[in-house]
């Protein structure tokens, strides 16, 4: 998983309001070589949340890019090397994102995040269960009132 | 098997620009691609075969330059076909997404083989948080809804929450009103268009298949999300 992948984004456990960014916890760092596309940087460093990148690279074991970045940089051909470098040629292979809220690590392994929750993590399964409790609760209290 | 509904024959774009990839070589080269071994019937596990993959990243790219240079999301990728077409058509970053870890480890293969950067996401689907209007183009084949009602149209609506430029998505012929209705109507999309009709060769995969292959008829779209909707 590339830094970029990590940067778009978050933990959607129920009831968690924010969960960006996740935080990374590194074992084994890959670094794989890919073509620079200046424009397509450019694009990319207005949609990046900046802070949150930079933490992620220096979990990565990546300490070259600086604390705080604006546009004018975008002219300069060692921070697009940086940038690039980070945000596209950085993987994790093994490691973990952990939720920033609840603490919930999301291992990753080969590369790949399992970001799969549990049932009890989905909305969906409280929806289901705030229905079941109506049908049960509320009809069995009309019944009773009623009868 | 393609009929085009009013757009330009994709042959036309063959010759526009020769350096880019031509369609026979990307079908040649998804051609190649592992599929499941053992598809899992829930899931609604039909591969996407070279031919529709091809074409639908094909126009994506040539007809509506949606694809090079991109971040390219793939939603249920099973072994990675419509990713990978994105891939070798020179999107910047593809991001796979599925929640079956078989089909992710056949997909990062196919990707490796071919010496493609890929990203997977081992998840439902309909369960990820996204930050950000970072994804350009979201593609891919949806369960049809055959087993789960609704299924294709449940991703039809993340997807065009994440998407910011474009949704392509195949989506069974029979359903063509409901699609563009449903689309329109209630996941704000600027515009829903279907840009042609493929077959979908669904070959004998599971038991409860009486016949030896069946033809599905399927529309390729083209989504618009209406919140982030820009020049280009």
């Amino acid at each position: 998983m590339r830094l970029l992948t990590h940067n778009m984004l978050s933990s959607n456990i129920k009831g968690v309001v924010n969960g960006f960014p996740l935080r990374i916890e590194a074992e084994k760092v890959a670094e794989k070589t890919v073509e620079m596309n200046g424009e397509f940087l450019k694009k990319m460093f207005e949609k990046v949340d900046w802070k949150a990148f930079v933490d992620a690279s220096r979990a990565m074991g990546y300490t070259e890019l600086p604390e705080d970045a604006d546009s004018s940089m975008l002219d300069s051909d060692e921070f697009l090397n940086r940038f690039h470098h980070a945000l596209l040629e950085l993987h994790l292979e093994e490691g973990a994102l952990v939720c920033p809220e609840t603490g919930r690590r999301f291992p990753v392994s080969k590369g790949i995040p399992n970001m799969l929750l549990h049932e009890d993590e989905t909305l969906k399964v409280v929806a289901v269960k705030f229905t079941f409790f109506l049908l049960t609760h509320v009809v069995s209290f009309g019944w009773a009132v009623l009868g | 098997m393609i009929q085009n509904l009013g757009r330009k024959n994709e042959n036309e774009s063959l010759n526009q620009s020769p350096e880019k990839m031509k369609l026979k070589q990307l079908e040649g080269l998804l051609g190649g691609l592992q599929q499941f071994p053992q598809p899992k019937v829930e899931l609604e596990q039909y591969p996407t075969g070279p031919h529709i993959a091809s074409r639908m990243l094909f126009t994506a790219e040539n007809s509506f330059g949606d694809v090079s240079d991109k971040v390219v999301a793939d939603f249920g990728c099973g072994c990675g076909a419509l990713g990978v077409a994105a891939a070798l058509l020179s999107a910047e970053h593809v991001l796979s997404i599925d929640i079956d870890p078989e089909s992710l480890e056949i997909a990062s293969i196919n990707a490796e083989e071919l010496e493609l950067d890929m990203d997977f996401i081992h998840s439902n689907v309909l369960d990820l948080g996204w930050r950000g209007p970072i994804v350009d183009t979201v593609i891919m084949n949806p369960p049809f809804g055959t087993r789960k009602i609704g299924a294709d149209l449940d991703f039809l609506s993340v997807a065009l929450k994440v998407a910011s430029q474009a949704v392509y998505s195949l989506h069974k012929t029979s359903t063509r009103d409901h699609v563009k209705r449903t689309a329109l109507r209630d996941f704000n999309a600027s515009s829903a268009e279907a840009i042609c009709e493929l077959r979908f060769d669904v070959p004998k995969m599971y038991k409860f298949h009486k016949k030896k292959e069946v033809d599905i008829a399927v529309d390729l779209w083209r989504f618009v999300p209406a919140r982030h909707q820009r020049s280009t």
